[in-house]
Parts: C-alpha cells; structure tokens; sequence
C-alpha cells in the first residue's frame, strides 16, 4: 500500500472525505435543522430592515448575506468543534492511528462544514424569493456560483485553523459564541465594512470571510466588472491557504500533545 | 526481526482538579512493561480492569506517548516514528463507538480506505474481500445505526484490516459479542493469524485467550506479573485442585473465611446472573470439601464439583499473588498507584 503523499491521492482523499462528512453531517436531521433555520431568521430580519430603509434595490443582497452568515456559522461551530465531536464519536483514536496526517484527516472535515453551511444560502436565496419577491437579478450569475464554492474553500481552510487551535484551548464552545457576530459584522456580510469605525478595517483585510463574502455581493449586486469578483476571490483563497498553512504547523504540535496528555478518547 | 518490541515502557497520567487550590493527581498506569512478539505470533495481553492493558496497547500504536522506555513496532520507535508505525498496523477495540453509524457499512471502508491508503484501483475488491470475511455482505449498504453490536464489531474489524497490516491491535473485540459471534470473531482471528499476521489481543475471556494465544502475558497493578504459553501460565496451578461452588449470595466474609482455611491458596467469585460461581483453590489432594462448605454456612448452595485447573484458575491465581505481593509492598498496590501534589 502506497504513502498518501502525491497530489492526486491527496485531491481525492479530500473528495471522498468531505462526500464522507458531508453525508454524514447532512442525515442529522437537528443539525440541518439549525444550519438553516438561523440564517432564515437572519434573512427576514435583514429584509425588513433594508425595505424599511428604503432600500428594496439591495433585498438580494440581503438574502446572500444572511446566507454568508450561515456558512460562516456553520464553518465556526463545526470547525471548531471537528476534534471534539470526532471525540464524542469515539472516531477520533481511528483517525489519528491511520498513516494519514492529522491536517489531511481534519481539512475534509472543516470543508465539509462549510459545505453544509451553503444549504443556508440556498435556504435564504428561496426563502427571499417565495416570501419576499425578491428577484433573482444577479449581476454575475455564473460568477456567483463560482464565488459561492471559493468563499465556501476559504472559509473551509479557515476552519482548519480554527480547529487546531480550539483543541488547545479549554472551553473552546465557548470561546465560539461571541466570535459568531462580530466576524460577520467585521466581514461586511450584510453591511459594508465602510460603515465600521476605520480601526476595523486592518481586521477586516486579514479575514478570507471578507474577501469572500466582498466576491460573493460584487457577483450578486456589483458593478459590470467580472474583476471586482476576481479579485477579492483570489485575495479569499490566498488568506485561506495562509491560514491552512498556519493550521498544519499547529497541528502538527496538537498531535504530538494528545499524545502526551493522553486526550485522544473520552476514556 | 522482531513485530514487536516493548522495553521497560512506563506510563503516567496526571490530572489536574480544584480552582482556587489545584491538586495535581499523578497515576502510573504502566510500570515498566518489557515483552516481545515475534512475526506471526498471536500475543495475549490479560489482566483486570485497569492494569494497564489498553494503556500498553495504545502506546504500541502511538496513540499514547510512554513516558519512559521505549518501544518499535516492525523496528519502527513508536514516539519517534508513528507514521511508519502506523502503515504496518492494524487497531481495532471492542463497543459500539468508533464508526461513523449514520453512514452505510460501504462508506464506512471506503473512507477508511483512502485514510490508510489503500489504492483506489485495489479498494472495491478489497471491501468486497473483508465484506466477505466478516460476514456482512449482503447488509454493507443498510446504516450502521441499524447494525447489532457483533456487526458494529465485525465492521471494525474490517477497518482494521483494510491495508493488510503485519500487526493487528486487538483491544477487547469481543466485549458485549453473543457466544456465536465471539465464536465466529476467533475463527476470523485465527485464520489472519495463520495468514502470517501478528496478533496482540487483549480479552477478559480466557477461553479465547487459551483458545488463541501462542504466549500469555499477565499484567496487573501496570506490571507484568507472568508471561508464558498457555501450557506453561496453567502448569503454575498444577499442583492444585480446583473445588468449584454454586451459590447464591456469598459475601466478602464468607470469601475471607474460605480463605483463612489452611490448604487454600486462593479463592475468587465470579457473578453468573443470580448465583456465583465460588472458586476455591486447595493444594492438591487436601480433602477441604466439608470445611469450605461450613465457611458458607448460612447461604444456599447449589451443584459442588471439584476439577482440574483452567487457564482462568492461572490467571485468578497469578493476580491474586500479585494483588497480595502488592499489599505487602509499601503503597504499590494498583489502588494506591495515585498520588496527590499540590500543584
């Protein structure tokens, strides 16, 4: 049996590995439950909102945004959490003792939360336009479905670091609540970052979230240059790989430390 | 070369409670475990709950780090190498966690076989080879979550086999299994052994054990108290005969009272629904039948027979040697092997 080393082995490891997770994340009926019903309540409220300020031209916006809010949440609550629940599983011991490194058993995992996070956006997007009439008037439909899947592998790489280092820490769920809003307040998902205090905005550059969900509204709402989605979507991809990077250096010491403190299994 | 190579492995866990005074408690689970398998051999690790079993087999597969000696599987250091350990090894425990149970049995193995690399042209057949061997095919696409718990264990072991590894980890496989289940999982056991594939299995039954195991270690209190073939761990019990009771509620003094009786050297009782099974070993030929019966005055007795020893009698009498060794010794007994710093 050969070494899970070369780059096609590594592509389809993570194929089958998200098609795995995702599957699995996906027949909880609780889990969908949640990953959809929040960003609904987010989309209404965010509708209301911007017809109230007479702004009914940015209702698409709205629902987009509500859905980069769910796969945001998606991403921070499973990522987070990806070493604890494959603990709680009695999975984890089984993962960690294949000859497979930890960063490659975990990033399936934290793409796959991100993966399910897009059931949000699909859920918002319907809900606006049954509930609410809001037309489907994408400036960049076919960018949109590509920015959408970019935003969703950033934010995935993002959740890798994320659960490298809740594992280190103690109480990492809690630790995930109040990390939930002010990213997405930060990230310009539903409003524009410019409106923020200038202090904000080195914050801001520095998360994917940003960049991506920057891709995301330019192809729903922006103007007609394919460029505006372009480029904060290779800006996304490139935090996200950064922070992917940070993450295996992380884990490579989570590992070595789990086995020193003996916190692989619940036993 | 050697599949197996423990030296002087020790293991301690610390644990850390209190707030505001933080007590550190230091136990050592593993006392410096020394023991070689060699290629092809099916190894039994036995002892009580608690003695160190899992803790020794999880450093073997490096999912624990000793915190002293060393140890190589196939010549690999399990601390300094665990990947090349991990390519060439098998592990697979005992319950029903460890599977991904809203997932079929199929997406189970096929996710667990690119995780251990096998080659994707080689997985089909492979899956449909272990499918085979454990007896689910026919079932691989119904959700684990339906499965029993000898299916859930069947499938583990199909896990654990997927990459073909030269040594398998067998911790508890058969915990919870029906007679015939556990029957057909030592017939799977052994035929891998007799394909060449080195067995470390621990197991509280010692019919499997004497069943399967080429050698026997004891381990009890994180040390190695005997380490023999089976033949050799039941020769130690030779010169006894074993005067085994049914009866329906013996307590501790009725047990200590047996054992005060000059000619017994051990006594042990085991729960079998509502009666136990009270084991007394006397030395042989020591007519001790009335006495111990008049030690259990007072409760009902039921069928009375006296037998050659079993392995299980070894292995009763090499723990209860070691627990009483243990109690002489000045705070080394398994319960005592914790002690509290004020950290």
């Amino acid at each position: 049996m050969t070494t899970m080393t070369t780059v096609p082995r590594i592509l389809r490891l993570t194929v089958v590995g998200v098609r795995t997770h995702v599957s699995y994340m996906s027949r909880s009926p609780l889990e969908i439950t949640f990953a959809v019903l929040v960003p609904l309540v987010y989309a209404t409220l965010a509708v209301y909102l911007f017809r109230a300020a007479d702004d009914p031209d940015r209702l698409l916006t709205a629902a987009v945004g509500a859905g980069l809010m769910g796969i945001w949440s998606s991403v921070l609550f499973g990522s987070g959490g990806a070493v604890q629940n494959q603990r709680w599983l009695g999975t984890l011991e089984t993962l960690v003792s294949s000859p497979t490194p930890l960063p490659l058993v975990l990033l399936p995992i934290t793409l796959a939360t991100a993966v399910i996070g897009t059931y949000a956006m699909g859920a918002t997007v319907i809900w606006g336009t049954v509930l609410f009439d809001v037309p489907l008037d994408f400036a960049h439909p076919v960018l949109f479905l590509v920015a959408v899947p970019v935003c969703v592998l950033s934010l995935g790489m993002m959740g890798l670091l994320l659960a490298a280092t809740f594992v280190l820490l103690r109480n990492a769920n809690a630790l995930a609540n109040p990390l939930d809003a002010p990213v997405w307040l930060l990230s310009g998902m539903l409003v524009p970052i410019t409106v923020l205090p200038d202090w904000t905005r080195p914050v801001s550059w520095a998360l994917p979230t940003t960049w991506g969900s920057r891709a995301v509204h330019a192809a729903t709402s922006g103007g007609p240059s394919a460029g505006e989605v372009l480029a904060p979507m290779a800006v996304a991809l490139a935090l996200g790989l950064f922070y992917a990077l940070i993450a295996v250096l992380v884990l490579g010491r989570v590992e070595r430390r789990a086995r020193a403190a003996a916190t692989l299994s619940l036993a | 070369m050697l599949a197996i190579e423990a030296k002087n492995l020790r293991r301690t866990y610390s644990s850390r409670t209190g707030f505001l005074r933080p007590r550190r408690t230091v136990t050592e689970a593993v006392r410096g475990v020394s023991f070689e398998v060699a290629r092809g051999e099916l190894f039994g690790l036995l002892g009580p709950n608690g003695a160190g079993k899992s803790t020794t087999i999880k450093m073997l597969n490096t999912l624990l780090l000793p915190t002293s000696g060393t140890a190589r599987v196939l010549g690999h250091d399990v601390a300094s190498d665990p990947v090349a350990v991990r390519r060439r090894i098998g592990y697979v425990f005992g319950g029903d966690r460890g599977l991904y149970d809203r997932l079929s049995a199929l997406d189970n193995l096929r996710y667990f076989a690119e995780l251990y690399g096998v080659e994707p042209r080689d997985q089909r057949r492979r899956i449909a080879e272990l499918l085979d061997l454990v007896g689910l095919t026919g079932r691989e696409k119904e959700r684990v979550e339906g499965y029993s718990r000898g299916m859930r264990q069947r499938l583990h072991i199909a896990r654990g086999l997927l990459h073909k590894p030269d040594v398998l980890f067998l911790d508890e496989p058969s915990i919870g299994v029906d007679p015939v289940a556990a029957r057909d999982l030592r017939r799977t056991v052994a035929d891998l052994r007799t394909g060449g594939t080195t067995v470390l299995l621990t197991t509280h039954y010692m019919a499997e054990a004497d069943e399967l195991c080429d050698r026997i270690a004891v381990i009890a209190g994180g040390t190695i108290q005997a380490l023999g073939t089976p033949d050799r761990l039941k020769s130690r019990v030779q010169e006894r005969d074993i005067l085994e009771i049914e009866a329906y509620g013996a307590a501790d003094e009725h047990l200590d009272r047996i054992r005060e009786l000059p000619g017994v050297r051990g006594v042990a009782a085991e729960e079998r629904g509502s009666r136990q099974a009270v084991m007394v070993q006397t030395e042989r030929g020591a007519d001790l039948h009335s006495r111990v019966l008049a030690a259990l005055d007072g409760i009902r007795i039921g069928r009375v027979v006296t037998r050659e020893p079993t392995l299980e009698d070894a292995y009763i009498a090499i723990v209860e040697e070691s627990e009483s060794g243990a109690d002489r010794g000045p705070g080394a007994a398994a319960a005592d092997r914790s002690e509290e710093v004020v950290a």
